[in-house]
């Protein structure tokens, strides 16, 4: 498995970062390591380069984004978020996405980009709860149990929120 | 060379010339060719002093090929042999042509041993000298271009960074390099074109922030969103049209100008006058209320129109809201909304158009920017990276983070694409996805790679099909075939296929077909070679001579700095290695040069890769890059 992400942007392995050192120390690395570096290089250097600024690329990406981040800190205790025999979620939550899907078919139905708009405003609302006790269950409490239930249900809210723009497109279209 | 930019990247630490590397805009009406002298960068023009050449070739009687303005005049009365917006044909297949608006003979792709592999086989032109790939005919505009730079600027170029729209798919960028290696141009970079404005804008601007290029070319239409923050030009997404440009702007025109006159369906001599009568009422409603169109047809009738601003307006009004779609793609891909943007820049001749101007101004609720010539900016900001990549910069602030327009995936059962690499992924990228047999004791696999959003295979574009065989017979499912999709900074593809358990592997470099194989390819490049073989001669000797005076220099210095990164022994096998090309040197003989360099470069390899993690861990002091699993 790949390892060191947060140790290649210099960074504490923990769920709440500083996205502003992330960024800027992904620009520094890339600053060294893009094949625009290396255009006159020879080969192994060029094959370095690009696996490295691969590497940098896939790392940011993954800590960028919160759902993705969550998922590679349980990956590094052993633990699978989303796994064939890992689907568990609880009930209510599973109502709470049923009662969202229903709401996206009737906008979908009625051409109703406003209300789209609005389930995706909930959507965000959502992730900022989960990302809240993501911060408290992996950062504080090391209470992994807990943290992959958060970030599968982070997981589903991502995957919600790319259906409502796929609709929105439709309609627009 | 490597040691060199590794001691700062992107500069030299010894003394050299400048290098001429220039920027290319292969546009589908007009090409341009750019370069940086004196830390500015401008357009070099022919010696008539125009500066934009128009992507026109045609083929003469004598057997001899006209490019540019010459051949633009020939349009309409020898059409067949006239080739026009070729650009659209690119990496492009008979089904994805319109063939009825063009006046061509196409052809279809012979198959042969070197191309039956690819899925893609591209379009080809029947023309009086002989049939003519769209990458044969790129070339030729390539050509006239390095022509004019080498005069202009007296020597050879050393590399061109080529550009191309940012929704090219990887079959038309495949075709763009390789009508580049055709027309004998090293390519450093393939770059897309909204990136390469915004590197002309930003860097004349000094702009931070978001912003936003429209680019409406010819043929095509980008849109891209960047950030801009001390030098480094991210893109955050990338959306367009690559079949939506100027050009259809002259179609709606010559429909109604057709419509109107109430005329039967045209030859191609007719085709082409109307076509160049609808484009210059294009041009002339820019700044006018009203454009008259008058000519007169091949059987004698004679055409009188006015085609007045509101006209135009009502018929193009649709092809003007087609390129909001992908914009409000983009914006909704970068997570952004269109208060967060600080700008938009115009890019591309079609953007004059006041409509066009209008509909983006009142979409993002602010005027867009137009102080940079829409014609000319793409190849003043290819010019600015020819420029950093050739190492000339010795300031290496600038620094340009692209992404892959479109994802990539495979075929899987019942006719899905299943992605692997996902559209707006920064490059370079490599991503792995593992796939298992469905039979027992299956021992191949075929593999088929596209490109596209779309969840079927067949509404996606085919790349490539190859088959991975020999994989040991198993019960179904416990195959493990690992699939690794690499896209490189030029946004090119290549995928290997791996069983994991018998480590069985196939590799393939996607490339799509022109009935060209390889070997003619070689051919071809080499006739066009072998003329002046003496002058090479001694040209390849001087340079081998200078390429080995920088490297010993290099290596030189880099020891003086670092000869502590590595052990006695190998700093002395260094040395020797410089003795002996400093001796080398001096003989007549470039080859042996050359790999007297070459030995220098492997006898230093171990050293350079320790200088780079050296390096990278002083920009992270503490942090230990051998820890990292690459």
């Amino acid at each position: 498995m790949t390892q060191g992400y947060f140790e290649l942007f210099g960074l504490d392995s923990k769920f709440s970062i500083d996205l502003t050192t992330l960024e800027s120390n992904f620009r520094k690395i890339q600053s060294e390591s893009h094949p625009d570096r290396f255009v006159t290089a020879n080969d192994a250097e060029k094959l370095k380069s690009m696996q490295l600024a691969t590497l940098a690329n896939e790392a940011y990406q993954t800590l960028k984004k919160p759902a993705l981040r969550a998922e590679y800190l349980l990956k590094l205790q052993g633990i699978e978020a989303i796994s064939e025999t890992n689907t568990a979620m609880p009930m209510d939550f599973l109502m709470q996405q049923m009662e969202w899907r229903e709401a996206i078919d009737d906008a979908k139905n009625a051409n109703d980009i406003a209300s789209l708009d609005a389930l995706l405003a909930e959507m965000q609302q959502e992730g900022k709860v989960l990302n809240t006790a993501l911060a408290l269950f992996i950062d504080d409490h090391q209470d992994y149990e807990a943290a992959t239930e958060a970030t599968r249900k982070l997981i589903f809210i991502d995957k919600v929120s790319i259906d409502i723009n796929k609709v929105i497109e439709q309609i627009e279209n | 060379m490597a040691l060199l930019q590794i001691s700062e990247p992107g500069m030299s630490a010894a003394p050299h010339q400048h290098k001429l590397a220039v920027g290319i805009d292969l546009g589908t009406t007009n090409s341009l060719v750019a370069t940086v002298r004196s830390g500015l960068s401008s357009v070099l023009s022919d010696e008539h002093g125009h500066a934009l050449l128009p992507s026109v070739v045609h083929y003469l009687k004598d057997g001899s090929v006209d490019v540019g303005f010459s051949a633009q005049k020939q349009q309409n009365l020898d059409p067949h042999n006239t080739i026009l917006s070729v650009k659209r044909f690119m990496g492009r297949g008979l089904k994805d042509i319109d063939v009825s608006m063009s006046p061509y003979h196409f052809v279809e792709t012979t198959s042969t041993e070197a191309n039956k592999s690819t899925a893609n086989q591209m379009v080809q032109i029947e023309t009086r000298a002989g049939i003519k790939s769209p990458v044969e005919i790129s070339s030729e505009i390539l050509k006239t271009l390095k022509i004019r730079a080498e005069k202009s600027l007296g020597g050879e170029l050393v590399g061109a960074v080529i550009t191309v729209p940012a929704y090219f798919d990887d079959a038309q960028r495949q075709a763009t390099k390789d009508a580049a290696r055709l027309a004998g141009i090293n390519v450093l970079r393939l770059l897309n074109e909204p990136t390469a404005a915004a590197v002309a804008y930003g860097l004349d601007n000094a702009s931070e922030g978001v912003y936003v290029i429209y680019d409406l070319g010819g043929g095509t239409f980008d849109i891209s969103i960047l950030k801009l923050s001390k030098g480094v030009f991210e893109v955050l997404a990338t959306n367009g049209d690559s079949a939506l440009g100027g050009d259809d702007f002259d179609q709606r025109i010559f429909c109604w100008i057709l419509e109107s006159s109430k005329l039967s369906p045209r030859n191609a001599y007719d085709t082409r006058l109307l076509l160049s009568k609808a484009r210059e009422a294009k041009e002339w409603l820019t700044e006018h209320a009203e454009a008259n169109i008058s000519c007169l047809l091949s059987d004698g009738e004679f055409v009188n129109l006015t085609l007045s601003t509101d006209q135009f307006i009502t018929l193009t009004a649709n092809l003007v809201q087609k390129t909001l779609s992908p914009t409000r793609k983009a914006l909704r891909d970068a997570g952004l909304t269109i208060e967060e943007i600080n700008g938009i820049v115009m890019v591309g001749g079609a953007t004059r158009m006041p409509q066009i101007r209008k509909t983006v101004a009142e979409y993002f609720k602010q005027t867009p920017l137009t102080n940079l010539d829409p014609d000319k900016v793409v190849a003043l900001g290819a010019a600015i990276q020819a420029n950093v990549l050739a190492g000339n910069k010795s300031d290496a602030d600038l620094l340009l983070l692209d992404v892959i327009p479109l994802s990539l995936g495979l075929e899987t059962f019942g006719g899905l694409a299943e992605k692997v690499i996902h559209r707006n992924s920064t490059l370079p990228v490599a991503r792995a996805q593992e796939f298992t047999t469905y039979k027992d004791g299956q021992t191949a696999m075929s593999i088929h790679v596209v490109q596209g959003e779309r969840e079927l295979v067949s509404d996606c574009r085919s790349l490539a099909r190859f088959e991975l065989r020999g994989i040991p017979p198993m019960v179904a499912g416990a195959a493990r075939i690992r699939v690794t999709f690499t896209v490189d900074a030029d946004g090119l593809l290549s995928v290997s296929a791996r069983e994991t358990s018998s480590n069985v592997e196939a590799n393939i470099t996607v490339k799509p077909s022109y009935g060209l194989s390889e070997d003619e390819i070689t051919s071809m490049l080499k006739a066009s070679f072998n003329s002046a073989e003496a002058d090479k001669k001694a040209r390849m000797l001087a340079e081998a001579r200078v390429d080995a005076g920088a490297i010993i220099e290099a290596v030189r210095a880099a020891l003086a700095a670092d000869s502590a990164l590595i052990s006695e022994q190998e700093k002395l096998a260094i040395e020797a290695e410089i003795q002996r090309l400093s001796a080398i040197k001096e003989t007549q003989d470039a080859d042996e040069i050359h790999q007297a360099v070459e030995a220098l470069n492997q006898a230093t390899e171990a050293f350079a890769a320790a200088r780079m993690d050296a390096s990278i861990s002083r920009a992270f002091a503490g942090k230990d890059l051998d820890s990292i699993n690459l």
